[in-house]
Protein backbone atom coordinates (compact mmCIF):
# COMPACT_ATOMS: atom_id res chain seq x y z
CA UNK A 1 0.00 0.00 0.00
CA UNK A 2 1.50 3.23 -1.27
CA UNK A 3 1.57 5.33 1.61
CA UNK A 4 -0.14 8.95 1.01
CA UNK A 5 1.58 11.92 0.21
CA UNK A 6 1.83 14.26 3.52
CA UNK A 7 0.08 16.92 1.25
CA UNK A 8 -2.86 14.47 0.85
CA UNK A 9 -2.44 13.30 4.35
CA UNK A 10 -3.26 17.08 5.04
CA UNK A 11 -6.05 17.51 2.42
CA UNK A 12 -7.67 14.79 4.67
CA UNK A 13 -7.46 16.05 7.64
CA UNK A 14 -8.95 18.82 7.12
CA UNK A 15 -12.04 17.66 4.83
CA UNK A 16 -12.50 14.93 7.38
CA UNK A 17 -12.53 17.32 10.38
CA UNK A 18 -14.45 19.79 8.20
CA UNK A 19 -17.38 17.69 7.83
CA UNK A 20 -16.85 16.20 11.57
CA UNK A 21 -17.30 19.83 13.06
CA UNK A 22 -20.56 20.04 10.36
CA UNK A 23 -21.59 17.31 11.86
CA UNK A 24 -21.43 18.07 15.29
CA UNK A 25 -23.00 21.77 15.07
CA UNK A 26 -25.58 20.61 12.38
CA UNK A 27 -26.60 17.17 12.83
CA UNK A 28 -26.07 15.54 16.47
CA UNK A 29 -29.03 15.74 18.31
CA UNK A 30 -28.70 18.20 21.94
CA UNK A 31 -27.87 15.88 25.05
CA UNK A 32 -30.82 15.86 27.21
CA UNK A 33 -28.80 16.06 30.08
CA UNK A 34 -26.20 18.47 29.28
CA UNK A 35 -27.50 20.62 26.45
CA UNK A 36 -25.62 22.34 24.11
CA UNK A 37 -22.23 22.22 26.46
CA UNK A 38 -22.36 18.10 25.43
CA UNK A 39 -20.60 19.58 22.19
CA UNK A 40 -17.36 20.48 23.77
CA UNK A 41 -17.26 16.48 24.00
CA UNK A 42 -16.51 15.94 20.38
CA UNK A 43 -13.33 18.08 20.16
CA UNK A 44 -12.26 17.15 23.85
CA UNK A 45 -12.62 13.67 23.56
CA UNK A 46 -10.87 13.28 20.12
CA UNK A 47 -7.67 15.52 20.86
CA UNK A 48 -7.80 13.06 24.03
CA UNK A 49 -7.45 9.86 22.47
CA UNK A 50 -5.13 10.91 19.92
CA UNK A 51 -3.38 12.66 22.59
CA UNK A 52 -2.67 9.23 24.68
CA UNK A 53 -2.13 6.90 21.37
CA UNK A 54 0.94 9.37 20.32
CA UNK A 55 1.99 8.77 23.21
CA UNK A 56 2.45 5.08 22.96
CA UNK A 57 3.31 5.65 19.11
CA UNK A 58 6.29 7.52 20.84
CA UNK A 59 7.10 4.55 23.04
CA UNK A 60 6.95 2.15 19.93
CA UNK A 61 9.37 3.89 18.10
CA UNK A 62 11.90 4.12 21.42
CA UNK A 63 11.85 0.53 21.13
CA UNK A 64 12.34 0.63 17.30
CA UNK A 65 15.12 2.98 18.43
CA UNK A 66 16.65 1.27 20.88
CA UNK A 67 16.73 -2.25 18.86
CA UNK A 68 17.75 -0.68 15.54
CA UNK A 69 19.73 2.10 16.73
CA UNK A 70 19.24 4.50 13.97
CA UNK A 71 18.31 8.15 14.90
CA UNK A 72 15.52 8.22 12.61
CA UNK A 73 13.73 6.12 14.78
CA UNK A 74 14.51 8.96 17.87
CA UNK A 75 13.50 11.73 15.43
CA UNK A 76 9.63 10.05 15.05
CA UNK A 77 9.45 9.66 19.08
CA UNK A 78 10.61 12.72 19.69
CA UNK A 79 8.25 14.51 17.02
CA UNK A 80 5.16 12.14 18.03
CA UNK A 81 5.86 13.36 21.75
CA UNK A 82 5.96 16.77 21.18
CA UNK A 83 2.73 16.52 19.05
CA UNK A 84 0.91 14.50 21.56
CA UNK A 85 1.95 16.77 24.42
CA UNK A 86 0.58 20.20 22.24
CA UNK A 87 -2.71 18.29 21.87
CA UNK A 88 -2.41 17.51 25.77
CA UNK A 89 -2.34 21.29 26.02
CA UNK A 90 -5.68 21.23 23.84
CA UNK A 91 -7.10 18.42 26.04
CA UNK A 92 -6.26 20.08 29.34
CA UNK A 93 -7.77 23.27 28.32
CA UNK A 94 -11.25 22.12 26.82
CA UNK A 95 -11.39 19.80 29.39
CA UNK A 96 -11.52 23.02 31.89
CA UNK A 97 -13.57 25.03 29.85
CA UNK A 98 -16.15 22.00 29.94
CA UNK A 99 -15.97 21.84 33.64
CA UNK A 100 -16.32 25.37 34.01
CA UNK A 101 -19.14 25.10 31.84
CA UNK A 102 -20.74 22.09 33.89
CA UNK A 103 -19.66 22.41 37.05
CA UNK A 104 -19.03 25.91 37.75
CA UNK A 105 -15.48 25.31 38.53
CA UNK A 106 -12.20 25.76 36.13
CA UNK A 107 -11.02 22.28 37.53
CA UNK A 108 -12.58 19.11 38.55
CA UNK A 109 -11.34 15.73 40.06
CA UNK A 110 -14.24 14.07 39.07
CA UNK A 111 -13.58 13.39 35.69
CA UNK A 112 -11.03 10.41 35.51
CA UNK A 113 -10.10 10.96 31.75
CA UNK A 114 -9.27 14.73 32.95
CA UNK A 115 -7.34 13.94 35.71
CA UNK A 116 -5.08 10.84 34.26
CA UNK A 117 -4.43 13.06 31.41
CA UNK A 118 -3.09 15.51 33.97
CA UNK A 119 -0.77 13.16 35.55
CA UNK A 120 0.41 11.92 32.11
CA UNK A 121 1.08 15.39 30.90
CA UNK A 122 3.00 15.78 34.04
CA UNK A 123 5.04 13.25 32.88
CA UNK A 124 5.58 13.94 29.47
CA UNK A 125 6.00 18.13 30.45
CA UNK A 126 9.61 16.40 31.98
CA UNK A 127 10.83 14.57 28.85
CA UNK A 128 12.21 18.05 27.63
CA UNK A 129 14.55 18.95 30.32
CA UNK A 130 15.34 15.23 30.79
CA UNK A 131 17.04 15.50 27.35
CA UNK A 132 18.32 18.70 28.21
CA UNK A 133 20.09 17.15 31.23
CA UNK A 134 22.31 14.44 29.14
CA UNK A 135 25.21 15.88 26.89
CA UNK A 136 25.89 13.21 24.73
CA UNK A 137 23.19 13.29 22.06
CA UNK A 138 23.66 9.55 21.21
CA UNK A 139 23.62 8.74 25.08
CA UNK A 140 20.45 11.48 25.14
CA UNK A 141 18.77 9.41 22.04
CA UNK A 142 18.94 6.09 23.68
CA UNK A 143 17.75 7.54 27.59
CA UNK A 144 14.73 9.72 25.79
CA UNK A 145 13.73 6.09 23.96
CA UNK A 146 14.27 4.76 27.31
CA UNK A 147 11.92 7.00 28.96
CA UNK A 148 9.65 7.05 25.91
CA UNK A 149 8.87 3.27 26.60
CA UNK A 150 8.43 3.32 30.01
CA UNK A 151 6.37 6.38 30.14
CA UNK A 152 4.53 4.36 27.18
CA UNK A 153 4.01 1.63 29.25
CA UNK A 154 2.96 4.16 32.17
CA UNK A 155 -0.51 5.50 29.95
CA UNK A 156 -2.66 2.47 30.19
CA UNK A 157 -1.73 1.29 33.51
CA UNK A 158 -2.42 5.12 35.16
CA UNK A 159 -5.64 5.25 32.96
CA UNK A 160 -6.91 2.44 34.44
CA UNK A 161 -5.66 3.32 37.90
CA UNK A 162 -7.30 6.62 37.75
CA UNK A 163 -10.55 5.06 36.84
CA UNK A 164 -10.46 2.99 39.47
CA UNK A 165 -10.60 5.54 41.74
CA UNK A 166 -13.35 7.29 40.89
CA UNK A 167 -15.82 6.98 43.70
CA UNK A 168 -19.07 6.10 42.64
CA UNK A 169 -20.93 8.61 43.95
CA UNK A 170 -19.64 11.40 41.17
CA UNK A 171 -20.83 9.35 38.27
CA UNK A 172 -18.46 10.20 35.17
CA UNK A 173 -19.89 12.33 32.79
CA UNK A 174 -18.78 10.50 29.60
CA UNK A 175 -20.09 7.19 30.74
CA UNK A 176 -23.26 7.42 28.63
CA UNK A 177 -20.76 8.69 25.61
CA UNK A 178 -18.93 5.52 25.34
CA UNK A 179 -21.78 2.80 26.29
CA UNK A 180 -24.92 4.17 24.95
CA UNK A 181 -24.42 6.91 22.30
CA UNK A 182 -27.26 7.15 19.86
CA UNK A 183 -26.11 6.54 16.61
CA UNK A 184 -26.29 9.82 15.33
CA UNK A 185 -23.88 10.91 18.37
CA UNK A 186 -21.11 7.74 17.63
CA UNK A 187 -21.17 8.52 14.11
CA UNK A 188 -20.52 12.53 14.57
CA UNK A 189 -17.92 11.35 17.29
CA UNK A 190 -16.54 8.80 15.03
CA UNK A 191 -15.98 11.28 12.29
CA UNK A 192 -14.41 13.93 14.62
CA UNK A 193 -11.84 11.36 15.76
CA UNK A 194 -10.79 10.04 12.98
CA UNK A 195 -10.38 13.78 11.27
CA UNK A 196 -8.35 14.60 14.55
CA UNK A 197 -5.91 11.03 14.02
CA UNK A 198 -5.24 12.54 10.38
CA UNK A 199 -4.46 16.02 11.98
CA UNK A 200 -2.38 14.64 14.24
CA UNK A 201 -0.66 12.04 11.69
CA UNK A 202 -0.10 14.91 9.12
CA UNK A 203 0.93 17.61 11.67
CA UNK A 204 3.46 14.92 12.97
CA UNK A 205 5.09 14.39 9.06
CA UNK A 206 4.95 18.36 8.62
CA UNK A 207 7.42 18.64 11.37
CA UNK A 208 9.48 15.56 10.58
CA UNK A 209 9.77 17.20 6.96
CA UNK A 210 10.43 20.70 8.06
CA UNK A 211 13.14 18.64 10.09
CA UNK A 212 14.44 16.79 6.70
CA UNK A 213 15.16 20.26 5.31
CA UNK A 214 16.93 21.57 7.95
CA UNK A 215 19.21 18.62 7.85
CA UNK A 216 19.64 18.24 4.24
CA UNK A 217 20.95 21.96 4.91
CA UNK A 218 23.08 21.46 7.18
CA UNK A 219 24.69 18.67 4.63
CA UNK A 220 24.46 21.44 1.84
CA UNK A 221 26.18 24.30 4.07
CA UNK A 222 28.74 21.91 5.03
CA UNK A 223 29.64 20.47 1.45
CA UNK A 224 29.97 23.99 0.07
CA UNK A 225 31.00 25.82 2.93
CA UNK A 226 33.56 23.51 3.86
CA UNK A 227 34.27 21.38 7.73
CA UNK A 228 34.79 24.81 9.67
CA UNK A 229 31.24 25.79 9.51
CA UNK A 230 29.73 25.42 12.75
CA UNK A 231 25.72 24.81 13.47
CA UNK A 232 24.17 27.55 14.38
CA UNK A 233 23.00 27.08 17.74
CA UNK A 234 20.06 25.09 16.98
CA UNK A 235 18.27 23.54 19.84
CA UNK A 236 20.62 21.12 21.94
CA UNK A 237 18.18 19.11 22.66
CA UNK A 238 15.85 18.24 19.14
CA UNK A 239 17.51 15.34 17.64
CA UNK A 240 18.78 15.67 14.40
CA UNK A 241 18.16 13.49 11.55
CA UNK A 242 20.96 11.58 10.15
CA UNK A 243 23.19 13.22 7.72
CA UNK A 244 24.01 10.72 5.76
CA UNK A 245 22.04 10.00 2.43
CA UNK A 246 19.30 7.71 4.36
CA UNK A 247 16.22 10.12 3.11
CA UNK A 248 13.53 9.72 5.83
CA UNK A 249 10.23 10.71 4.19
CA UNK B 1 -26.80 18.51 35.93
CA UNK B 2 -28.84 21.40 34.93
CA UNK B 3 -28.07 22.56 31.22
CA UNK B 4 -27.17 25.95 30.71
CA UNK B 5 -29.20 28.24 28.77
CA UNK B 6 -28.19 28.56 25.10
CA UNK B 7 -26.74 31.66 24.66
CA UNK B 8 -24.52 30.80 27.96
CA UNK B 9 -23.32 27.43 26.62
CA UNK B 10 -22.82 28.80 23.31
CA UNK B 11 -20.17 31.06 24.43
CA UNK B 12 -18.05 27.60 26.32
CA UNK B 13 -18.42 25.82 23.60
CA UNK B 14 -17.14 28.64 20.86
CA UNK B 15 -13.98 28.98 23.48
CA UNK B 16 -13.15 25.63 23.36
CA UNK B 17 -13.31 25.11 19.33
CA UNK B 18 -11.32 28.37 19.31
CA UNK B 19 -8.28 27.05 21.35
CA UNK B 20 -8.29 24.36 19.59
CA UNK B 21 -8.21 26.54 16.27
CA UNK B 22 -5.83 28.53 17.71
CA UNK B 23 -3.47 26.11 19.02
CA UNK B 24 -3.46 24.46 15.21
CA UNK B 25 -2.57 27.41 13.76
CA UNK B 26 -0.22 28.77 16.19
CA UNK B 27 2.13 25.46 15.95
CA UNK B 28 1.45 26.08 11.70
CA UNK B 29 2.90 29.53 11.91
CA UNK B 30 5.71 28.53 14.39
CA UNK B 31 6.77 26.49 11.38
CA UNK B 32 5.94 28.64 9.11
CA UNK B 33 8.55 30.76 10.58
CA UNK B 34 10.99 27.60 10.32
CA UNK B 35 10.40 26.91 6.94
CA UNK B 36 11.04 30.43 5.98
CA UNK B 37 14.39 30.39 7.70
CA UNK B 38 15.40 27.49 5.74
CA UNK B 39 14.46 29.26 2.88
CA UNK B 40 16.33 31.89 3.20
CA UNK B 41 19.70 29.79 4.32
CA UNK B 42 19.01 27.97 1.04
CA UNK B 43 18.78 30.78 -1.31
CA UNK B 44 22.25 31.90 0.33
CA UNK B 45 23.68 29.02 -0.50
CA UNK B 46 22.18 29.09 -3.45
CA UNK B 47 23.90 32.43 -3.78
CA UNK B 48 27.14 30.95 -2.90
CA UNK B 49 26.98 28.10 -5.08
CA UNK B 50 26.55 30.36 -7.90
CA UNK B 51 29.18 32.43 -7.32
CA UNK B 52 31.93 30.05 -6.73
CA UNK B 53 31.32 28.33 -9.86
CA UNK B 54 31.24 31.71 -12.08
CA UNK B 55 34.45 33.27 -10.19
CA UNK B 56 33.65 36.29 -12.61
CA UNK B 57 32.72 39.32 -10.60
CA UNK B 58 28.53 39.51 -10.77
CA UNK B 59 27.66 42.56 -9.52
CA UNK B 60 23.77 41.71 -9.91
CA UNK B 61 24.55 38.52 -7.88
CA UNK B 62 21.60 38.98 -5.75
CA UNK B 63 19.20 39.61 -8.08
CA UNK B 64 20.34 35.96 -9.58
CA UNK B 65 19.50 34.82 -6.16
CA UNK B 66 16.06 36.37 -6.25
CA UNK B 67 15.23 35.06 -9.36
CA UNK B 68 16.49 31.64 -8.76
CA UNK B 69 13.59 31.68 -6.12
CA UNK B 70 10.42 31.86 -8.60
CA UNK C 1 37.66 -31.79 31.17
CA UNK C 2 41.16 -31.43 30.26
CA UNK C 3 43.32 -31.68 32.84
CA UNK C 4 46.00 -28.93 33.90
CA UNK C 5 43.18 -26.51 32.95
CA UNK C 6 40.39 -24.75 34.80
CA UNK C 7 38.44 -22.50 32.17
CA UNK C 8 36.61 -19.94 34.30
CA UNK C 9 33.63 -20.60 34.71
CA UNK C 10 30.84 -17.15 33.09
CA UNK C 11 29.43 -16.62 36.86
CA UNK C 12 25.61 -16.41 36.54
CA UNK C 13 23.20 -13.27 36.79
CA UNK C 14 22.12 -14.64 40.26
CA UNK C 15 25.71 -14.69 41.50
CA UNK C 16 26.60 -11.61 40.38
CA UNK C 17 23.31 -10.01 41.48
CA UNK C 18 23.90 -11.22 44.74
CA UNK C 19 27.41 -10.30 45.06
CA UNK C 20 26.47 -6.36 44.14
CA UNK C 21 23.97 -6.60 46.67
CA UNK C 22 25.98 -7.98 49.33
CA UNK C 23 28.50 -5.06 48.15
CA UNK C 24 25.91 -2.12 48.56
CA UNK C 25 24.17 -3.38 51.95
CA UNK C 26 28.05 -3.35 53.36
CA UNK C 27 28.76 -0.13 52.22
CA UNK C 28 25.50 1.47 53.39
CA UNK C 29 25.97 -0.68 56.80
CA UNK C 30 29.49 1.02 57.23
CA UNK C 31 28.73 4.56 55.95
CA UNK C 32 24.93 4.35 56.85
CA UNK C 33 24.45 6.95 53.91
CA UNK C 34 20.91 6.55 52.78
CA UNK C 35 18.70 4.67 55.50
CA UNK C 36 19.35 7.05 58.91
CA UNK C 37 18.43 10.31 56.49
CA UNK C 38 15.19 8.52 55.58
CA UNK C 39 14.50 7.92 58.29
CA UNK C 40 15.25 11.07 60.21
CA UNK C 41 13.21 13.00 57.20
CA UNK C 42 10.15 10.43 57.56
CA UNK C 43 9.78 11.34 61.72
CA UNK C 44 10.06 15.19 60.73
CA UNK C 45 7.84 15.03 57.65
CA UNK C 46 5.14 13.59 60.43
CA UNK C 47 5.70 16.38 63.13
CA UNK C 48 5.46 18.52 59.66
CA UNK C 49 2.04 17.45 59.36
CA UNK C 50 0.85 17.43 62.75
CA UNK C 51 0.82 20.77 62.51
CA UNK C 52 0.43 21.31 58.78
CA UNK C 53 -2.36 19.56 58.95
CA UNK C 54 -3.50 20.94 62.23
CA UNK C 55 -4.56 17.50 63.69
CA UNK C 56 -3.29 14.91 66.33
CA UNK C 57 -5.00 11.70 65.55
CA UNK C 58 -5.45 10.61 61.77
CA UNK C 59 -7.45 7.91 60.51
CA UNK C 60 -8.81 6.45 57.09
CA UNK C 61 -7.92 8.40 53.81
CA UNK C 62 -5.62 11.33 55.75
CA UNK C 63 -3.55 8.65 57.49
CA UNK C 64 -2.43 6.43 54.44
CA UNK C 65 -1.94 9.86 52.59
CA UNK C 66 0.15 11.39 55.02
CA UNK C 67 1.87 7.76 55.81
CA UNK C 68 2.54 7.23 51.91
CA UNK C 69 3.28 10.96 50.57
CA UNK C 70 6.40 10.46 53.50
CA UNK C 71 7.70 7.30 52.27
CA UNK C 72 7.35 8.55 48.78
CA UNK C 73 9.34 11.38 49.24
CA UNK C 74 11.55 9.87 51.87
CA UNK C 75 12.27 7.03 48.66
CA UNK C 76 13.19 10.16 46.18
CA UNK C 77 16.55 10.44 48.95
CA UNK C 78 17.91 6.76 48.28
CA UNK C 79 17.05 6.67 45.05
CA UNK C 80 18.60 9.82 44.30
CA UNK C 81 21.92 7.91 46.08
CA UNK C 82 21.75 4.81 44.07
CA UNK C 83 24.17 5.15 41.31
CA UNK C 84 26.09 7.81 42.80
CA UNK C 85 28.92 5.61 44.04
CA UNK C 86 29.06 3.38 40.50
CA UNK C 87 29.24 6.61 38.44
CA UNK C 88 31.89 8.51 40.89
CA UNK C 89 33.80 5.33 41.51
CA UNK C 90 33.30 3.37 37.68
CA UNK C 91 31.14 0.83 38.80
CA UNK C 92 29.45 1.31 35.43
CA UNK C 93 32.43 0.34 33.55
CA UNK C 94 33.29 -2.36 35.96
CA UNK C 95 29.76 -3.91 34.94
CA UNK C 96 30.39 -3.84 31.07
CA UNK C 97 33.52 -5.21 31.35
CA UNK C 98 32.91 -7.90 33.41
CA UNK C 99 31.16 -11.40 31.30
CA UNK C 100 28.07 -10.79 33.45
CA UNK C 101 24.39 -9.55 32.60
CA UNK C 102 23.77 -5.91 33.16
CA UNK C 103 20.52 -7.09 34.94
CA UNK C 104 22.39 -8.26 37.41
CA UNK C 105 23.33 -4.65 38.48
CA UNK C 106 19.62 -3.54 38.02
CA UNK C 107 18.44 -6.44 40.18
CA UNK C 108 20.99 -5.97 43.02
CA UNK C 109 19.97 -1.84 42.67
CA UNK C 110 16.28 -3.03 42.81
CA UNK C 111 16.78 -5.22 45.46
CA UNK C 112 18.43 -2.94 47.90
CA UNK C 113 16.29 0.01 47.20
CA UNK C 114 13.37 -2.35 48.74
CA UNK C 115 15.70 -3.44 51.71
CA UNK C 116 16.40 0.69 52.40
CA UNK C 117 12.88 1.01 52.05
CA UNK C 118 11.88 -2.17 54.27
CA UNK C 119 14.35 -0.64 57.04
CA UNK C 120 12.58 3.15 56.49
CA UNK C 121 9.21 1.19 57.36
CA UNK C 122 10.26 -0.48 60.16
CA UNK C 123 10.94 3.22 61.82
CA UNK C 124 8.60 5.33 60.70
CA UNK C 125 5.78 3.07 60.53
CA UNK C 126 5.55 2.54 64.00
CA UNK C 127 6.42 5.90 65.11
CA UNK C 128 3.48 7.11 62.54
CA UNK C 129 1.57 4.68 64.70
CA UNK C 130 2.42 6.44 67.87
CA UNK C 131 1.98 9.58 67.06
CA UNK C 132 -1.38 9.53 64.99
CA UNK C 133 -3.06 5.82 65.02
CA UNK C 134 -6.05 5.37 67.57
CA UNK C 135 -5.47 1.27 67.12
CA UNK C 136 -2.60 -0.53 65.59
CA UNK C 137 -4.86 -3.41 64.38
CA UNK C 138 -4.32 -2.01 60.79
CA UNK C 139 -0.73 -2.06 60.72
CA UNK C 140 0.06 -5.95 60.23
CA UNK C 141 -1.76 -5.88 56.79
CA UNK C 142 -0.47 -3.10 56.15
CA UNK C 143 2.93 -4.20 56.03
CA UNK C 144 1.69 -6.59 52.89
CA UNK C 145 0.64 -3.01 51.31
CA UNK C 146 3.86 -1.44 51.58
CA UNK C 147 5.74 -4.22 50.69
CA UNK C 148 4.25 -4.38 47.24
CA UNK C 149 4.25 -0.41 46.75
CA UNK C 150 7.97 -0.81 47.95
CA UNK C 151 8.81 -3.13 44.90
CA UNK C 152 7.07 -0.50 42.67
CA UNK C 153 9.04 1.87 43.93
CA UNK C 154 12.44 -0.40 43.39
CA UNK C 155 11.22 -0.95 39.81
CA UNK C 156 10.74 2.97 38.46
CA UNK C 157 13.14 4.06 40.48
CA UNK C 158 16.50 1.71 39.87
CA UNK C 159 15.32 3.06 35.90
CA UNK C 160 14.83 7.02 36.68
CA UNK C 161 17.73 6.75 38.58
CA UNK C 162 20.26 4.64 36.14
CA UNK C 163 19.06 7.74 33.68
CA UNK C 164 19.64 10.66 36.02
CA UNK C 165 22.77 8.72 37.32
CA UNK C 166 24.77 10.07 34.02
CA UNK C 167 22.84 13.56 33.51
CA UNK C 168 23.61 16.84 35.13
CA UNK C 169 21.16 18.13 37.25
CA UNK C 170 20.48 14.54 38.47
CA UNK C 171 19.07 15.62 42.05
CA UNK C 172 16.91 17.39 40.39
CA UNK C 173 15.55 15.42 37.40
CA UNK C 174 14.98 12.29 40.00
CA UNK C 175 11.53 13.69 41.59
CA UNK C 176 11.03 15.68 38.42
CA UNK C 177 10.39 12.32 36.72
CA UNK C 178 10.03 9.77 39.26
CA UNK C 179 7.05 11.51 40.95
CA UNK C 180 4.54 11.10 37.79
CA UNK C 181 5.22 7.76 37.37
CA UNK C 182 4.38 6.57 41.09
CA UNK C 183 1.34 7.90 41.15
CA UNK C 184 -0.41 4.97 39.98
CA UNK C 185 1.14 3.57 43.36
CA UNK C 186 0.17 6.08 45.03
CA UNK C 187 -3.67 6.11 44.05
CA UNK C 188 -3.47 1.81 44.64
CA UNK C 189 -1.42 1.78 47.98
CA UNK C 190 -3.57 4.67 49.54
CA UNK C 191 -6.68 3.09 48.53
CA UNK C 192 -5.92 -0.23 50.00
CA UNK C 193 -4.37 1.68 53.39
CA UNK C 194 -7.83 3.68 53.55
CA UNK C 195 -9.79 0.91 54.14
CA UNK C 196 -7.16 -0.77 56.89
CA UNK C 197 -6.45 2.22 58.81
CA UNK C 198 -10.32 3.13 58.79
CA UNK C 199 -11.27 4.86 61.81
CA UNK C 200 -13.07 1.72 63.44
CA UNK C 201 -10.48 -0.60 62.87
CA UNK C 202 -9.13 -2.58 59.41
CA UNK C 203 -11.92 -3.18 56.64
CA UNK C 204 -11.37 -5.39 53.93
CA UNK C 205 -13.42 -3.51 51.83
CA UNK C 206 -11.77 -3.39 47.91
CA UNK C 207 -7.98 -3.91 49.21
CA UNK C 208 -8.12 -7.01 47.09
CA UNK C 209 -8.12 -5.11 43.85
CA UNK C 210 -5.53 -2.59 45.21
CA UNK C 211 -3.62 -5.16 45.78
CA UNK C 212 -3.64 -6.52 42.25
CA UNK C 213 -2.75 -2.94 40.96
CA UNK C 214 0.37 -2.92 42.81
CA UNK C 215 1.21 -6.14 41.62
CA UNK C 216 0.37 -5.48 37.99
CA UNK C 217 2.26 -2.27 38.28
CA UNK C 218 5.84 -4.06 39.58
CA UNK C 219 5.37 -6.42 37.08
CA UNK C 220 5.01 -3.84 34.14
CA UNK C 221 7.60 -1.97 35.35
CA UNK C 222 10.07 -4.93 35.99
CA UNK C 223 9.38 -6.28 32.44
CA UNK C 224 10.29 -2.74 31.25
CA UNK C 225 13.32 -2.70 33.26
CA UNK C 226 14.11 -5.99 32.13
CA UNK C 227 13.88 -5.15 28.21
CA UNK C 228 15.91 -1.81 28.53
CA UNK C 229 18.46 -2.09 30.60
CA UNK C 230 21.61 -3.76 28.48
CA UNK C 231 20.69 -0.25 26.42
CA UNK C 232 21.10 2.09 29.31
CA UNK C 233 24.30 0.69 30.50
CA UNK C 234 26.04 1.15 27.34
CA UNK C 235 28.68 3.55 26.83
Amino acid sequence: MKVPSLRDNAIAAALVLCAGFALVFFYAPLDADQGFIQKIFYLHVPLAMCSLAGFVVGGIFGIAHLRTGKSIYDVRSYVSIHLSVIFGVGVLVTGSIWAKASWGKWWVWDEPTLVSFLIVFLLYATYYPLRYAIEDRDRQGRYASVFAITAGAFVPLNFVAVRMAQSLVHPRVFATANGGLPGSMLLTFLVCLAGMALLWIALVRFELAAKAASASLSRLRRAIEGEEYAPPSGSRIAPRLPTSATSPS
Amino acid sequence: MPALPLDEAGKYVAAAYVVFLTLVLVYVAIMAAKVARIQRELSELADLAEKERHPEANPRGADAGAQGNA
Amino acid sequence: MTPGTAAPRRPSTLAALRAILAKDLRVELRTLQSVPAMALFALTTFVLFRYGLDRKSLSGGLAAGVLLATVLFAAILAVNRLFVAERDEGGFDAIRLAPVDGTALLGAKAAALVVYLLLLEAIAVPAFALFFLDTWSGIPPLIGVLLLADVGLAATGVLISSIAANSRARDLLVPLVLLPLLVPVMIAAAGAAQELLAAGGPSYDGVGKWLAVLAFYDMTFAAVGFAVYDYLLED
